[in-house]
């Protein structure tokens, strides 16, 4: 058991790459992923998204969730304000942002492991942009211990 | 008003009066300039052509001194002669752009114990009259109106490109927008952006000399009474040559060429002496 | 919630996509990560999964292993989704238990490195299958569809489209912001590359438009307002005030005729400025409707209060109101065509090619009027100086493949260019250079066009062109404009003085695109135009369903293609009316009545107004036919007392921690 941790510690230091949470709603933001795919532009295989219809669906448990689950940072895509295919969805998952960043300084997680872009169907380059920008700031970062923490205080 | 002065080579010998009228003219619509000690050359030299990464070096003290000289925050360095200021903003924004370049750049001005922080705004006069100062405040400055003269503005060919940081890249107006502020009528002509052969009326004189008979010509064709300019090295090819090249081809092109501010002093009153006028080869008659 | 007793059995589906995915990912080592997945029970990989052989290999599967859910892993579900949810209904399965993800999209088209694509592939399929087991069966819920449409624009699309809906029996509504339909083509003098009368064609559809008695036609009109969804729209339309009422007014002109004003004083915008125009007119002989209008902007009247109205009295029909206010009108609709069009590039925003500078440089839809017999100067090409011109510029992409203006291709210039050519030819005798790029020409009989032109003596010259100058070298030159360019053919720079340039503008989103976007809750593509659902295979539809797109305002586009379009659209709209109802997306909101506290915190949240409160209850609840299934009512519920179908907080994460939990 104890080799098997070791090892696995060595992997992680010889390649570790950050894992990205990217929650992005149907409409826009999964959309200009779609879009970037279609355009072959070319970001880092750091993000795994989850689409839900909205950002409003944006729970804060799901942030909480992924990060205690060993997610290095999470991106939350979705309408730029006006624009929401549900009206004010986009809204109300800022309004959510806030009050889940203020948790994190709490909690003392570095604020760069949350984003929240507004990225509009047509954004494919931005999307791209954001995904790179983001990879480059969290491998910077480094690899986040809030997992192990859980772990810890489970034990 | 404030600003940080980089005066560079051509403005303290050739284009003296560029430098004295702009002084003038600035000092008495109250904008201050305050020159940048210890400054060196530009790099608007062969330099940047053969080792761009060792003349940006050079270039680059400067806006490192400006970040000494100015203090905190955002620096205002006003850079008068057109090579100058597109060697100085290229710098800048190549240092914006290019990390392996700012890396290299900054490490030697760490070897001589500088640093550049990236916090100068490269500047022109004509962008600080324009957009700073404005022309409404100009118009009311105005003291004697310039009644009747047929103004052409040549802007050559390093003030608005390759960066565009004012005015339009291929059309630039401001010096014409000025010469209607001061109550002059602003020519309008095909030539402004037009090449004025550089250095090449001295190393390969017969395509120099040829470029600016074909300015000159128009200014005439178009008839224009004075030619106003931004640069020291367009205001000495277009004045310095004109008996040569009205010999070569047969047609007089004498006109005279001033620098801009020299013609706002003018019509602010100014004194003649002050604006350097007695230094110009072809004598604007109607000043 | 599933059914515990229920046994999950997994089928996981790699698709390769041919290399588009196995190039980039190793599909087979996928396949063979999930097999070892729990609850997966069998795991493939395939060359093209949508095709039928991939389809019914679901199906077989789903039979022979007595699998109960699917992964099918593949592209994006916004294309495929649909075809999945179908096979898998073919084999007796609910639709709702088969899950996608997507790695063509997101993965092997956007991530280079092949081992870290395969490794994000494996967490996704590993996401889905955790998601995949809690996922419940659902069934689609069905509205009706109003039969009536909405079309908003009448050009040629608006046109064509809406009499195809009106002679298939529909109600149509069509709303025109100008005060006369027929868009830009009414202002063409002649199309290419038949060089028919543009005005012959498309006059009688105008005028069928207006005397279709399933058609509503409201000119000088605007969309103010939208609400409701596929099947189900309610417009409200702002018919603006022209002063002039629509069912007196015969088009007699007398009115203009006695207008204070004994000449036309204000620019034409029918002739693009060129002539004059009196405040009270009537845009050309063929505006239908055939109705003056009245311009409050220079009507003397509106400015100064203080005029005889002299166009009043001259009215014996009493048919002009100066108290007229703009009226509201409110339809139902159960689908929407637009079909908005284009605007032309402003040519002053390339100043290096002297527009508005130098007189004699005009825009092609300036000598579009120019070369129309009922136009400015009634069929003559003429310079300012009113001279005909001896020799004729015309610059090709001005506005279009330009890094600095806009980067597309606005695919008609090239063909009226040449057509203009030819009319400038015929009716002058110029020479008439064309300044090209490359010379485009797909379509039937355009490549011929182009080639009888070779062949007409117009001189092409192969290079874009740096600038339009007064500069003169010659005495022989003085007084003409000076086109420079290179000529690529030849290497060299060549200056062609000319009497005239015509610039060839382009095709560019309308200004008022984004407003009309937004109020139709549809999406743009990043240089403006309308987004279609799917470039190739759902050209006229949007993201939004019941709203279909057609002609210009999706893309630069000519007359043939826009008609093809509308007609497109139009029957996408015929297929919704005539199915009768929509089966909509189960993905709607629900509420645990035992967890519900009541505090009320959903109510305010609901931007559709579908929570209400129960006050006998003290509970919530939802109006399924108004929830539209964001879920963000769900997200704000601090009992979790609200729950959302498709996308239930038990699915979200299962598949958040199957991302990161192996």
């Amino acid at each position: 058991m104890q080799e098997e941790v070791k090892n696995n510690n060595i992997q992680t230091a010889k390649a570790w790459k950050p894992k990205i949470l990217a929650i992005f709603c149907n409409w826009c933001t999964y959309t200009a992923s779609d879009l970037a795919g279609v355009s072959r532009l070319k970001y880092p295989a750091t993000t795994r998204v989850v689409r839900i219809m909205c950002s409003g669906r944006l729970d804060p448990q799901f942030i909480l969730t992924a990060f205690s689950e060993g997610a290095d940072a999470i991106l939350i895509g979705g309408c730029h304000p006006g624009d929401c295919h549900y009206a004010t969805g986009n809204y109300k998952c800022l309004r959510r942002f806030h009050l889940i960043q203020k948790y994190m300084k709490q909690m003392n997680i570095e604020p760069e492991r949350l984003r929240l872009e507004w990225i509009s169907a047509s954004e494919g380059k931005r999307l791209a942009e954001v995904i790179g920008e983001m990879t480059e700031t969290i491998t910077k970062l480094g690899q986040s211990k809030i997992k192990q923490q859980v772990a810890n205080i489970e034990k | 008003m404030k600003y940080l002065y980089y005066p560079g080579c051509s403005l303290k010998s050739s284009g003296k009066s560029y430098e004295e009228s702009m002084l003038a003219v600035f000092k008495h619509l109250g904008i201050e300039l305050q020159e940048l000690n210890d400054w060196n050359c530009c790099g608007a030299t062969n330099y940047m052509a053969i080792n761009e990464q060792s003349a940006m070096s050079v270039t680059s003290r400067n806006l490192a001194l400006a970040e000494e000289q100015g203090g905190s925050g955002e620096i205002n360095l006003v850079a008068p002669c057109n090579a100058c200021y597109m060697g100085l903003l290229k710098t800048k924004t190549y240092l914006e752009n290019e990390q392996g370049l700012r890396d290299s750049v900054l490490q030697k001005l760490d070897s001589i114990g500088m640093k550049y922080e990236g916090r100068v705004k490269v500047r022109h006069p004509l962008d600080i009259l324009v957009n700073d100062f404005g022309l409404d405040k100009l118009k009311m400055a105005v003291k004697k109106p310039l009644k009747d003269l047929n103004v052409v503005s040549y802007y050559g060919c390093q003030v608005v490109r390759p960066i565009t940081a004012f005015d339009d890249a291929s059309d630039p107006v401001y010096m014409d927008q000025i010469a209607m502020t001061l109550g002059a009528t602003a020519v309008d002509w095909g030539m402004k952006v037009r090449c004025c052969g550089g250095s090449m009326t001295s190393t390969v004189s017969d395509v120099g000399l040829r470029l600016n008979y074909l300015l000159l010509k128009e200014a005439k064709r178009k008839k224009a009474d004075i030619i106003i300019t931004a640069c020291p090295l367009c205001q000495f090819n277009l004045e310095c040559f004109q008996d040569k090249i009205s010999r070569k081809y047969g047609e007089s092109v004498n006109i005279p060429v001033v620098f801009f501010p020299q013609l706002i002093g003018m019509a602010l009153g100014l004194d003649k002496k002050e604006l350097g006028l007695q230094r110009m080869f072809v004598q604007p008659q109607y000043l | 919630m599933s059914n515990n007793k229920e046994e999950i059995r997994i089928g996981v589906y790699i698709c390769h996509c041919g290399h588009n995915i196995a190039g980039a990912v190793d599909v087979v080592g996928v396949a063979e990560y999930a097999a070892k997945l729990p609850n997966v029970v069998i795991s493939k990989d395939y060359k093209y999964m949508c095709s039928d052989p991939g389809q019914e290999l679901i199906a077989a599967d789903i039979k022979e292993y007595n699998l109960n859910r699917i992964v099918v892993t593949s592209c994006s579900p916004l294309l495929h989704e649909k075809t999945f949810r179908e096979a898998t209904t073919k084999a007796g399965l609910n639709q709702y238990f088969m899950q996608m993800v997507n790695i063509r999209e997101n993965v092997s088209w956007v991530n280079e490195n092949f081992d870290d694509a395969t490794e994000k592939s494996k967490d996704l399929v590993r996401a889905a299958v955790q998601r995949v087991a809690f996922q419940r069966a659902l069934e689609k819920q069905k509205v009706p569809v109003n039969p009536n449409v909405l079309i908003v624009g009448g050009g040629i699309a608006g046109i064509s489209a809406a009499l195809t809906m009106a002679n298939a029996g529909k109600k149509v509504y069509l709303v025109e912001k100008e005060s006369t339909i027929g868009g830009h083509m009414a202002i063409f003098d002649k199309t290419f590359p038949t060089l028919d009368c543009a005005a012959c064609i498309l006059t009688p559809k105008m005028s069928s438009v207006k005397n279709h008695p399933n058609i509503t036609l409201w000119t000088y009109s605007e969309v103010s307002n939208v609400e409701g969804f596929v099947g189900n729209y309610k417009v409200q339309v702002t018919r603006k005030p022209r002063y002039v009422i629509e069912d007196l007014c015969v088009g007699c002109m007398l009115c203009v005729e006695k207008c204070i004003f004994k000449e036309g004083k204000f620019p034409d915008e029918f002739n693009q400025g060129l002539s004059k125009r009196k405040p009270v007119y009537v845009p050309f002989p063929q505006a239908t409707p055939l109705v003056a209008v009245i311009d409050d902007k220079t009507c003397i009247h509106f400015k100064t209060g203080k005029c005889t109205q002299t166009c009043k009295t001259a009215c014996d029909r009493n048919a002009i109101d100066f108290d007229q206010k703009p009226e509201i009108k409110e339809i139902e609709v159960g689908t929407v065509l637009l079909t908005t069009g284009f605007q032309a590039f402003d040519a002053k925003k390339v100043p290096y090619y002297g527009y508005g500078k130098y007189p004699n440089v005009f825009t092609s839809l300036e000598v579009e009027r120019m070369v129309n017999a009922s136009g400015p100067t009634e069929g003559h090409v003429l310079t300012r100086e009113g001279k005909a011109p001896k020799s004729v510029g015309i610059i090709h992409c001005v506005g279009s493949r330009d890094e600095k203006t806009h980067k597309w291709c606005s695919r008609v210039c090239c063909m009226y260019s040449l057509k203009l050519a030819h009319l400038i030819k015929e009716h002058t005798g110029a020479d008439v250079y064309n300044f090209y790029i490359d010379m485009r020409t797909p379509g039937k009989g355009y490549e011929e066009f182009y080639d009888k032109l070779l062949h007409e003596d117009v001189h092409f010259i192969r290079g874009r062109v740096s600038e339009v100058t007064d500069w003169i070298t010659s005495p022989e030159e003085e007084g003409k404009l000076i086109i420079r360019a290179e000529d690529t053919m030849i290497g060299m720079v060549r200056r062609i003085p000319v009497d005239m340039v015509v610039l060839a503008v382009g095709m560019e989103p309308r200004d008022d695109a984004q407003e009309i976007r937004k109020m139709f809750n549809i999406s743009c593509s990043t240089e403006g135009f309308f987004l279609e659902r799917h470039p190739k295979l759902a050209p006229v539809n949007t993201f939004t369903d019941g709203v279909f797109i057609a002609g210009a305002c999706q893309g630069p586009r000519d007359i043939p293609d826009s008609v093809a379009q509308a007609g497109a659209a139009a029957a996408e709209a015929l297929v919704l009316i005539d199915s009768g109802h929509v089966e909509l997306e189960p993905n709607t909101a629900y509420i645990v009545d035992e967890i519900c506290s009541g505090c009320k915190s959903c109510l305010n949240i609901c931007p559709y107004k579908a929570i209400t409160f129960d006050l006998e209850k003290n509970k919530s609840s939802i109006n399924v036919a108004l929830c539209k299934g964001c879920g963000t009512c769900v997200a704000a519920c601090p009992s979790s007392a609200i729950k959302q179908n498709l996308f239930e907080d038990v699915e979200i994460f299962s598949e958040i921690k199957g991302i990161f939990v192996e």
